[in-house]
């Protein structure tokens, strides 16, 4: 008998393994996501000179103002940057998202001429040339964009370009439904 | 009109796979010799069917025909034609159709070269095959349609995935498949044979010829994907643990368990049970793979096509074929009664060492690709298991593995002593602690561990040479049989392979720098100048070329130009990096990010051995396929010497 136990070793994995594979997938895992720190929580600081001449910078009051705010950390030189642009650029023409852009590690020229090159979404533009605000905010690099609500809280913070899908399966439901 | 075709064809070739996976399994039963036969004649039938689809759709992607929607999703007809081709199987639903292409093309080499087979056993074989092709066919048919149309049909497509857009890698999926589903008629013998109740040598000798070449092409498959990895993702490395290989890796080493224990079935009748039951993982582990890089449950740096409801088919699949075996096997298996009695030492003996030590790096691999995913269901802690475990783990069990390979020839069936083997390999072991001191130090006194690993490589080459020579010697100079031959040019190949691995891994050096033209830089005993950054234009992507000249003491050496190409279509990136390898060693350039006014990041990698990797990869290939090149194992062989041995008799 404990022999024929043996033999239904093999099978007895296989379904610990299937177990955990429907699992997963029923569970709509996403595996890629690493998470971040900030989902949850109130926004970090935000204390930034601003990109544009004559613009006063951008301060905290800016995350809390009752309606969501999409926050975006680009540069000149990053070509991902490049990639997601027209999705806000769409997003504040046609959504009238209110996007806050800053120009991380990145000239402040150099960004005002990509800016004025691709078309400028942003309605409140900052500039971080140290990459301090970068720091408070958990950044791994550039592109990053992050959902707040209107009372300043870290809703989704997405790590590299959005997409298409990100934007209609994420951001527009966001945008509709945080207030 | 001519998609349409296909999708015909493949529709009847779903009807003909269900015909042919059901009348000749009842005619086995019966005992029904026309009901068998038709078996071989569906078999054909399928195969042509599959052909005449996987033709249309090449024609639709040769032509660019952007009303059929798989080719506007993956294909762009600025695209050089190499890639329009590749692209067939450079997606979700054209790789599937690859799939049920070869599996339906073994199938029919199984009826055309399986004359000699019993009628029942290769009724069973076919129509398991068949039952295997029903799945893929109705998962072709039902979720995954490769002619869909599109309405209007758009004026350009998308265009294939620019990493994809490699000569390497154009031809890396259709060996890998050939490898997968190669494993899916030694399944389909594993299931007749528990059918039959009935494992013997002749079960051995019939089911090894597409073991081993299932194995040549999954080990080529495999070398191909790791050049690819190694040249077009710029990191310098060629293994990275990444779920992808390990999903590859997974039945080529339970493939490689099944090709030594057949033997021992083959000569000594032992082993049985055991050896049908790697047959049955050999192909469920190649499904295992199919299913996470597929469904999306594990990332990936490498993972395309990933959809979870295709997971769900797929899961579905696997559970059917894989539990379906394993249940088959858990009620028969007990019955298969081993004969030969043996010594713990003795060929046997070595082989058995052979299989757990080979199963156990199989079940590492495993643990530690999956780890990640049940840790995460179960606490929500995200981790990734890399290098560091696999090194930790995988390596020191290879290191009996290739302690005993040697020996294992040199010990004789039944009973054997080990000393006077061991002092046949004295000359080997002289040599490999030699390599293994001079390697510890006059290259890296640091390296023990690499120095360890290097004398192992010199061991099995030395070693494996060693045996054949002696054996040549011994026999008077007549040329062994091949299949002696093939397993003496595989098992040096693999030494080949870890001392490429092990120089490369421990002994490389890396320069990172930022550079502007003009710049110059030491690396590695060169001087090294960045002349030129330029902007170029390809058939489909732009790039920045970077022109870098090395000189050895004033005297030019050479020069390299790394480029970073942004193919417009789907603005991704890809780094092209430039190799200048002499055999001996790679020399590794590729260009990072920058800008005029700060420079560019330029990366150089010095890899000693490094072509050695793919070189010992492709003789161990060469060594199966001159392995299965030996009469005894052909197909037909079994019939004919029983022709010509009945009239001495």
């Amino acid at each position: 008998m404990n022999r024929r136990l043996l033999f239904l070793l093999p099978l007895a994995t296989l379904a610990l393994m299937a177990g955990f594979f429907a699992w997963s997938l029923l569970a709509g895992r996403d595996p890629a996501s690493i998470g971040s720190v900030l989902v949850g929580r109130p926004a970090p600081r935000l204390d930034v000179k601003p990109l544009r001449e004559g613009e006063p910078p951008l301060t905290d009051a800016l995350l809390k103002t009752g309606k969501p705010v999409i926050v975006n950390f680009f540069a000149s030189w990053c070509t991902p940057c490049l990639a997601e642009h027209p999705l806000f650029t769409r997003l504040a023409e046609r959504d009238g998202a209110v996007i806050i852009g800053i120009a991380w590690k990145n000239k402040p020229d150099e960004a005002r001429t990509w800016l004025k090159r691709l078309g400028d979404p942003y309605k409140f533009a900052g500039a971080d040339l140290e990459g301090r605000a970068g720091l408070d905010w958990g950044l791994s690099g550039v592109p990053e964009t992050y959902l707040i609500d209107g009372q300043g809280i870290v809703r989704r913070h997405f790590r590299g370009p959005i997409t298409e899908r990100d934007l209609n399966e994420t951001i527009l439901p966001f945008l509709k439904g945080a207030k | 009109m001519v998609a349409e075709l296909g999708h015909f064809a493949l529709i009847l070739a779903l009807a003909v796979a269900l015909v042919q996976g059901t009348l000749p399994l009842l005619g086995a039963a019966r005992g029904d010799i026309r009901l068998m036969d038709l078996g071989r004649t569906a078999a054909l039938a399928q195969a042509l069917l599959v052909i005449v689809a996987f033709g249309a759709l090449t024609q639709a992607y040769v032509t660019s025909d952007f009303s059929v929607a798989n080719v506007v999703a993956n294909s762009h007809s600025a695209k050089p034609m190499l890639y329009k081709v590749s692209g067939v199987w450079g997606n979700h639903e054209g790789s599937m159709l690859l799939w049920a292409l070869i599996l339906a093309l073994f199938g029919a080499a199984v009826a055309v070269f399986g004359a000699s087979l019993p009628d029942t056993l290769r009724a069973r074989v076919l129509a398991i095959q068949a039952l295997i092709g029903v799945g893929f066919l109705a998962f072709l048919l039902f979720t995954s349609n490769p002619f869909e149309r599109i309405s209007p049909p758009p004026l350009d497509g998308n265009g294939l995935n620019p990493l994809l857009q490699d000569p390497g890698l154009a031809f890396h999926p259709p060996l890998l498949y050939l490898g997968y589903v190669g494993f899916s008629v030694t399944y389909a013998f594993g299931i007749a044979a528990l059918l039959e109740g009935r494992v013997d040598a002749a079960w051995a000798r019939w089911v090894r010829p597409w073991t081993l070449a299932a194995w040549c092409f999954l080990t080529l498959g495999i070398a191909l994907g790791s050049w690819w990895a190694y040249y077009i993702l710029g990191w310098g490395g060629f293994w990275f643990w990444d779920p992808v290989e390990n999903a590859s890796l997974m039945p080529w080493l339970a493939g490689t368990a099944l090709l030594h224990s057949a033997i021992v079935v083959e000569k000594r009748d032992a082993l049985k049970s055991w050896t049908v039951l790697l047959a049955i993982l050999a192909f469920s582990l190649s499904l295992l793979g199919t299913f996470l890089v597929r469904s999306g449950v594990l990332t990936s740096v490498h993972a395309f096509a990933q959809d979870p409801a295709r997971g769900m088919f797929i899961l579905a699949f696997l559970l059917l074929v894989t539990g379906g075996g394993l249940a088959l096997y858990a009620w028969r298996a007990p019955q298969l009664q081993g004969g030969g009695l043996f010594q713990p030492i003795s060929r046997e003996g070595a082989l058995i060492l052979n299989n757990l030590l080979l199963c156990t790096l199989a079940a590492t691999v495993l643990l530690g690709t999956l780890y990640p995913l049940f840790l995460d269901l179960l606490t929500g802690n995200k981790v990734s298991v890399g290098p560091p475990f696999f090194n930790a783990t995988f390596v020191p069990i290879c290191a009996p593995l290739f302690a005993a390979l040697c020996v294992g020839p040199y010990l004789s069936w039944k009973r054997a002593e080990l000393w006077p083997a061991l002092q046949r390999l004295r000359l080997a072991f002289i040599a490999a602690v030699v390599a293994a001191i001079v390697a510890a130090t006059a290259i890296d006194s640091r390296a023990t561990l690499a120095a360890l690993a290097f004398g192992f490589g010199v061991w099995l080459i030395v070693g494996s040479l060693l045996e054949f020579g002696q054996r040549l010697v011994r026999t008077g100079f007549r040329l062994p049989p091949r299949s002696a031959l093939g397993m003496t040019i595989a098992h040096a190949g693999l030494g080949v392979v870890v001392l490429g691995a092990v120089a490369t891994s421990a002994w490389n050096t890396e320069l990172i720098k930022t550079m502007k033209p003009g710049d110059t830089a030491s690396f590695a005993g060169f001087n090294v100048k960045l002349d030129r950054i330029e902007n170029l234009q390809g058939p489909n992507y732009i790039a920045e070329r970077a022109t870098l000249s090395l000189s050895i003491g004033g005297r030019p050496y050479t020069v390299m130009t790394p480029e970073r190409r942004l193919f417009t279509v789907q603005r991704r990136q890809v780094a092209e990096t430039s190799i200048h390898t002499n055999l001996l060693r790679d020399i590794y350039a590729t260009l990072g990010e920058g800008e005029a006014q700060n420079g560019w990041v330029i990366r150089l990698y010095y890899n000693p051995l490094a072509p050695w990797i793919w070189l010992g990869a492709a003789l161990c290939a060469l060594g199966g396929f001159v392995s299965l090149s030996d009469r005894r194992l052909r197909i037909g062989a079994p019939s004919r010497t029983r022709a010509v041995a009945q009239p001495a008799e």
